[in-house]
């Protein structure tokens, strides 16, 4: 087993996810199947390959220091759950 | 003396003067009003793609460059998660295991000795947006606005080895390497504006000892001033707990400026806990040698040889080297101001005093000085002809400094050229001698100050105008022959 209850609450956590009982035990079994899964990899004999960072075959896409039109302010706050003075209201944070 | 080594390393984050953000084509322009400057990639929505900016990556390759730095030849960006509302996508896009540059160093002169300071790595990052906390402080806000202008905005993250050993070193680094980021231009670096931003990695060790202590982070330093505060105050607080018997607590502290004092923020997140892992959506930078090649050639002359080279060609004290090229604004006006004008010491004379004295009294930058350096250079010459006296030129400077005017026009707007004419001055002295027979019996009873009151006296009539020069030796002469 190599996700225990305390690996779940701590990653649950640093996701801001209220678990319940029942779901802490599902994901430490789901995750531990997900692990377990991925140790067939390591079957495999990486000896000389390098890392891969990027799975496309692509490298130094970049764009020219150009201003473009942003978006309209009433488009962007259109979404916003709570819009207080033409910025997005978020709740007490610490 | 203290029982404790100080161990210091710095994290600067520096704001690069791009035009557009990191990763999309808003604006970098400062002050617009909130969420104006926005766009859905600096927003996070889902779908969007991030594109880098090619001038974030030139910048940080010169600033790498600048700082002695080995350019990775490999280079990639990686996602730092963490849950705050300043960050929409609950991720920074940052670099992680393979920055553009690392293993550089500056070169620092503290107490006369030069020591070497390393760096150990510069990434590049985005900027995160801005919060307001409604109510007083964060902790006891209602809630908090969030405004995503200065989200995306590039930055490069400049990471220290921990080689400082006191406050004054600190301050040499933090001088030194603003300098030099000005000096190349990709930056303003103004640490006032927020264009410079500096945490302090601080902990104390008893001497001998080798492993480091537990270090303390100190963040919100916005000034040369509250870094030096802070790091005096965090020394101390650490030094109390140790000598208490105590252990320093790994966090982050947060610097007070009004109270003068650092507070414990949150404790240190393991940089496990931001569970970093390569940005999916941008592909691997590769940077080509001969395009590095060419931008190390296209450095311009960095502070340290600049400074070499006003000791050597102009010299100029060490001193005086040193402030002048302390900062970009100072190097570039003294060199417009030798354009036009031969002494080197005089210049350097006139700027650290006179004009700098006045920047600093009138909290002026110098991109808002109104005096430029030929006009001052013109000053200087005038003065140097003996046109005008030492005093009245500080008098034409300090009116050159308020209008942008030049030297001989307010000269001959105010009558203020210098007499050296020997007769003019001449007729003044005989009537002074005339009108003060008592001082000129005093002279010759052997009153030697009586001399001083005269020469005031002339000076006075011609309201400052005559050469002092001519006015002792016509006043001496007369005053022998009486
Ligand atoms: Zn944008």
């Amino acid at each position: 087993m190599m996700i225990d209850r305390a690996v779940v609450e701590k990653v649950a956590q640093l996701s801001r996810l209220a678990l319940d009982e029942k779901e802490i035990e599902l994901y430490i079994k789901q995750l531990n199947d997900i692990l377990s899964t991925m140790e067939i990899l390591k079957s495999i004999d990486t000896e000389g390959i390098a890392p891969l960072a990027h799975v496309l075959p692509l490298k130094n896409v970049m764009r020219a220091d150009e201003v473009q039109p942003s978006m309209a302010k009433k488009e962007i706050l259109a979404n916003a759950p709570d819009e207080i003075e033409g910025m997005f209201g978020v709740p007490k944070i610490v | 003396m203290s029982d404790y080594e100080v161990i210091i390393g710095l994290e600067v984050h520096v704001e690069l003067k791009t035009a557009t953000k990191i990763f999309c084509g808003c604006t970098t322009a400062f002050g617009g009003e909130p969420n104006t400057h926005v766009c859905p990639v600096c927003l996070g929505l889902p779908g969007t793609l991030p594109i880098l900016n090619q001038k974030v990556l030139e910048y940080a390759v010169k600033a790498g460059l600048a700082l002695n730095c080995q350019i990775a030849e490999y280079s990639k960006f990686d996602r730092k998660n963490y849950f705050y509302p300043d960050l929409t996508k609950a991720y920074q896009i940052s670099q992680y295991d393979l920055p553009i540059a690392e293993h550089g160093y500056i070169d620092i002169i503290v107490g006369g000795k030069e020591k070497r300071i390393g760096i150990t790595r510069i990434h590049m990052e985005e900027d995160a947006g801005k919060l307001v906390h409604q109510g007083s402080t964060i902790t006891t806000a209602s809630g908090s606005l969030a405004d995503y202008n200065r989200a995306g905005i590039p930055l490069i993250e400049i990471v220290s080895e921990p080689d400082m050993r006191s406050a004054e070193e600190v301050k040499a680094y933090l001088e030194m390497l603003k300098a030099i980021i000005e000096y190349i231009g990709v930056s303003d670096a103004r640490m006032e504006q927020g264009s410079l931003r500096c945490d302090v990695n601080l902990s104390l060790r008893p001497f001998g000892q080798a492993v480091f202590g537990t270090r303390a982070e100190i963040k919100n330093l916005n000034s040369f001033r509250s870094v030096e505060r802070a790091i005096k105050y965090e020394i101390a607080r650490q030094e109390d707990i140790l000598n208490d018997g105590g252990q320093v607590v790994q966090e982050t502290r947060t610097w007070d400026e009004t109270k003068g004092q650092t507070f414990s923020l949150r404790s240190k997140e393991d940089s496990d806990d931001y569970r970093y892992f390569p940005e999916p959506d941008l592909p691997p930078i590769i940077v080509d040698k001969a395009w590095v090649e060419q931008l190390r050639q296209d450095l311009p002359e960095l502070p340290s040889a600049k400074k070499m080279r006003l000791i050597t060609e102009d010299h100029l004290p060490e001193y005086d080297a040193s402030i002048i090229t302390a900062s970009k604004g100072t190097a570039d006006f003294y060199d417009g101001l030798r354009k036009h004008y031969d002494d080197a010491k005089k210049a350097a004379n006139w700027i650290m005093g006179e004009l700098m004295a006045k920047m600093n009294s009138q909290n002026v930058d110098w991109s808002e000085l109104k005096i430029i350096p030929e006009n001052m250079a013109q000053l200087l010459s005038e003065l140097d002809k003996g046109a005008i006296s030492g005093k009245i030129a500080k008098e034409v400077f300090a009116e050159m400094f308020d209008t942008g005017k030049k030297a001989a026009e307010i000269i001959k707007e105010k009558g203020l050229v210098q007499i050296s004419d020997t007769n003019a001055i001449s007729t003044v002295i005989d009537d002074v001698l005339a009108n003060n027979p008592k001082s000129v019996e005093d002279f010759k009873g052997g009153k030697k100050q009586a001399m001083g009151f005269l020469v005031g006296q002339v000076m006075k009539a011609t309201k400052g105008q005559a050469n002092p020069a001519v006015v002792n030796q016509l006043l001496n002469e007369k005053l022998s022959m009486l």
